[in-house]
């Protein structure tokens, strides 16, 4: 049973290259909260935005090779950059949302508000 | 130039394009139909290849690797990169529901543009992107000759 589910993408306001590749994504779930694995070669640290927005949370990923030209003989990677948009679910706590690059890998975490931790309720 | 098929991961789209929930549908419909890029040898990663005066560099899209997960070697002039990378899916509690990354071992091999020395062969892995350069051979160079005109 999924909680984070994939939205269509809100138009952004990018005037050069409105064009974005989905990066593949690995979603794990356990009891704190989920942990997402977003594949982004080419994209260094700087290059990474994350937003929450809406109930929203786009990542993007900008490549620094984008317009590299010079000398090409052979390219298979993508120029676009790397552009994914989840809805998530209203128990994450969005203020506790932390995101890593290493090695091209993103990884966002995002933790469960403590409130919608499953809780035990005595009956006085 | 001969080239090892490459399959990619990922197909471009438009940010104002369909539903991506619907992409998402056709896309894993396709992968039962036709063998994916796991199938077979293994998945395949994005391979670049630049060439100037002196040098011939090769980039390899590989998120998620460590450098001592690549294995680099030269015969003439076929470059073979390949590696593996390794799932660390079984060591993870909880419950996965999207898989969509590819695991396991890798190969591609390339025919170089120009003879290189194989022993000036450097390999750099940064922000997943492994980028080997090659000195070209003497002979590849592009060489000045001055004419003079009378």
């Amino acid at each position: 049973m999924s909680q984070i589910v994939e939205t269509k993408p809100a138009p952004v306001a990018r005037t050069t290259n409105a064009n974005f590749i989905v990066p593949a994504v690995n979603i794990h779930q356990n009891g704190d909260g989920y942990t997402l694995e977003v594949e982004m070669p080419g994209v260094p640290k700087g290059g990474v935005e994350v937003t929450f927005e809406d109930g929203k949370l786009t990542l993007v990923g900008r490549r620094t090779n984008a317009g590299d030209r010079e000398g090409l003989v052979h390219r298979e990677s993508p120029e676009a950059d790397y552009r994914r948009v989840f809805d998530l679910d209203p128990s994450i706590d969005s203020s506790r949302i932390d995101a890593t690059i290493e090695q091209g890998l993103l990884t966002v975490r995002l933790p469960k508000a403590e409130s919608a931790k499953p809780r035990r309720i005595t009956v006085g | 130039m001969r080239l090892i098929s490459y399959q990619p991961q990922v197909s471009p789209w438009t940010s104002f394009d369909r539903l991506s929930s619907l992409r998402d549908l056709l896309d894993s419909a396709f992968q039962l139909a036709s063998p994916g890029p796991q199938t077979g040898r293994g998945w395949a990663p994005a391979l670049d290849i630049y060439e100037d005066a002196d040098h011939v560099t090769v980039k390899l899209e590989a998120a998620g690797l460590k450098k001592e997960d690549f294995d680099i070697s030269l015969h003439d002039d076929n470059l073979t990169v390949s590696g593996e990378r390794k799932s660390e899916t079984e060591e993870r509690e909880g419950e996965s529901f999207r898989s969509e990354r590819f695991f396991g071992q890798f190969s591609r091999t390339v025919t170089l543009p120009a003879p290189v020395k194989a022993d000036g062969v450097t390999a750099t892995y940064a922000d997943g992107v492994l980028t080997v350069t090659l000195p070209k051979a003497e002979e590849a160079k592009p060489r000045k000759i001055e004419v003079n005109v009378k």
